[in-house]
């Protein structure tokens, strides 16, 4: 495969054969040769073949191997000509990350950091077996869906203020869940409010670093050694159940030949199986962000309790990294709505984007990058030149570079959590098995990613944040 | 025979699945996808449940008969030991499949050690040699 240097952070697949567009890859040299360790690349250009697609198909520094469309894949779509893919969004629609400020150092909270993650460990369910809240009705999931996080906020689990720090505030308009299959919601129902297991994870953290001091107290993060809890996951067995659905439904009104990857299947923007798939992914978006909001009332519940008071325990921002969007974006010069899928990718809308809240409207909003279990992760600021450069978007986070099969073969759950502990790391977990997975050594080097996104200006940095508690599903 | 073998894979799992027969073949399948998720030999076959997917070719079959173990896990808390008298039937140009699903409902004697998002079918295959083998990539 041709692949064109253009800059020192900027690769290019030019044109050719099917390809309606060329490919970008933002990349070191370093993560270039990851990513074409497996079919990273080839994935990319058979994003670029694909009907209605605009300008260019990105590929992020983080990019590895997904189904039908990579993992770290941005592409537009002309909402005329063009195509929705429950594979261009993923699995897990609306994983995501949410962050937490809080008052506390890294001193207040040294005595009490074991008794705080055990409390967490008690409070937010993970696992088999383990459900968010009592058994949910039917209508109650549904409206879970329609009203996203604004549900939890009705229902006692945090505050309107947390609404405007999150992507979307919480709710995507467009759900509609009479599109829902009767497996989804079945899957939904017990799932709502946990963690879930897999790369998914919760993490008591400190600033390490501030590299942006003014942006970094837009954002509410003040001083190194500040305490601040982040929350990844997403939508569960619902999202899961809608991709399989959709996936399913369109090869069998649309079939598959001619599609080098059954996964890149899709549906024209405006037909009725593509509407029903966005309406239904919109939904398994807001039960997402309301999976979030009570998880992170839990947290600041466990706080109070713990530590005396959860004041200041402010969001500092929620965003989804596996979505398909209606936005305004600028294809010859001109401002058009097209539809935005972003897999594995972070929206970086720069200062001034009418989607981000007045509070962060001058410095861009906050993007949140979790590294692997045990490393730091970053919060960086969205740019203009995003806008430019990827369609406002940038990394979502590490990026596998082992398998889960290879990393148990080398690695013991029991090992990792004493060497965490010997860098003054707690953990909790609900499985050794699945700790060895997620050892930090079989993900891409999250410091790499960042700087690529950094030099390259499609999400500036901000802060570096490393665990004192980590809790994996 | 071994009954199915992991390979690797960057991000998710890989394994093919062996037997006489399709239909061995598929409940070894469906042994290798549980065992993702917990020991299938540790479970009790307390209950059964009487299992019917179809499909419109083999592949899209297998991803719904493999997807029924997730689907029961998280809608019924089932825990699948064994994946009996499967039956696949094609008619025209459809397939359709029959099992009997043995195993129990989870209690915390159980212990569960993974989770899977979705089964794919990326590099899913399905094929007869002297033995019939199938391929599948599951998304954890």
């Amino acid at each position: 495969m041709e692949l064109k240097k253009i800059n020192e952070y900027t690769w290019e697949i030019p044109k050719s054969g099917n390809m309606k567009v060329p490919t970008i890859i933002y990349a070191s040299a370093r993560l270039l040769d990851d990513i074409k360790r497996d079919l990273t690349l080839h994935q990319a250009k058979n994003v670029a073949c694909l009907r209605g697609i605009q300008r260019t198909a990105y590929v992020m520094p983080d990019a590895h191997q997904g189904y039908g469309f990579p993992i770290g894949g941005v592409a537009i779509f002309d909402m005329d000509e063009g195509i929705i893919s429950p594979g261009g969004v993923g699995y897990d629609i609306n994983c995501g990350v949410r962050l937490l400020r809080t008052d506390y150092s890294e001193r207040d909270i040294q005595e009490k950091r074991k008794e705080l993650l055990a409390e967490i460990f008690r409070a937010v369910p993970a696992g088999v077996g383990k459900s968010g809240i009592t058994r949910l009705n039917r209508n109650v999931l549904l409206e879970v869906c329609v009203k996203g996080a604004e549900w939890a906020i009705e229902n006692g689990y945090g505050t309107k203020e947390d609404l405007i720090r999150t992507e979307e505030y919480g709710r995507m308009k467009g759900a509609d869940p009479r599109y829902l299959s009767q497996r989804a919601i079945e899957r939904g129902i017990p799932q709502l409010g946990t963690l879930g297991a897999g790369n998914h994870f919760l993490e008591i953290q400190k600033v390490s670093e501030i590299y942006d001091q003014q942006v970094a107290q837009v954002f509410g993060i003040d001083s190194e050694g500040q305490i601040l809890v982040m929350i990844h996951c997403g939508s569960r067995g619902l999202g899961h159940q809608v991709a399989s659905d959709y996936i399913r439904s369109m090869e069998n009104k649309f079939g598959i030949r001619g599609l080098p990857d059954r996964e890149l299947i899709n549906a024209p923007i405006r037909s009725g199986l593509g509407q029903q798939y966005y309406k239904s992914m919109c939904a398994a978006v807001n039960y997402a962000f309301a999976n979030r909001q009570m998880i992170a009332h839990w947290v600041r519940d466990v706080f109070a309790k713990v530590m005396g008071s959860s004041e200041g325990m402010d969001q500092i921002y929620d965003v989804c990294h596996n979505v398909a969007k209606f936005e305004k974006h600028k294809i010859n010069e001109q401002l058009k709505e097209v539809c935005i899928h972003r897999k594995g990718a972070t929206r970086s809308f720069g200062p001034g984007r009418e989607e981000i809240p007045d509070v962060y409207r001058s410095v861009g909003q906050p993007v949140i990058i979790p590294g692997s279990m045990g490393t730091a992760s970053y919060i960086l600021a969205g740019t203009e030149e995003a806008e430019r450069l990827s369609f406002g978007s940038t990394a979502h986070g590490a990026g596998r570079v082992m398998s889960r099969h290879e990393a148990r073969r080398r690695f013991r759950g029991e090992r990792i959590k004493e060497e965490l502990e010997r860098k003054g790391i707690e953990l909790e977990c609900t499985s050794w098995r699945g700790v060895a997975e997620e050892a930090s050594q079989a993900y891409k080097d999250v410091d790499e990613v960042v700087r690529v996104s950094h030099e390259v200006g499609i999400g500036k940095l901000v802060a570096r944040v490393v665990p004192v508690g980590v809790m994996k599903g | 025979m071994q009954k199915y073998r992991f390979l690797s894979h960057t991000a998710d799992a890989k394994f093919q699945a062996f037997g006489k027969t399709l239909e061995e073949a598929f409940s070894n399948a469906a042994l290798a996808t549980a065992s993702l998720m917990w020991d299938p030999k540790k479970i009790e076959k307390k209950k059964e449940l009487q299992v019917e997917i179809a499909g419109n070719d083999i592949k899209q079959l297998l991803n719904c008969f493999l997807e029924e173990i997730i689907y029961l896990l998280d809608s019924k808390m089932f825990l699948l030991s064994s994946a009996e008298k499967v039956r696949v039937k094609k008619e025209g140009s459809r397939y359709s499949l029959k099992a009997l699903f043995r195993g129990d409902e989870y209690s915390n004697k159980y212990e569960i050690h993974g989770n899977i998002k979705a089964i794919t079918y990326n590099e899913m295959k399905v094929e007869k040699r002297d033995h019939f083998m199938v391929q599948v990539v599951v998304d954890v």
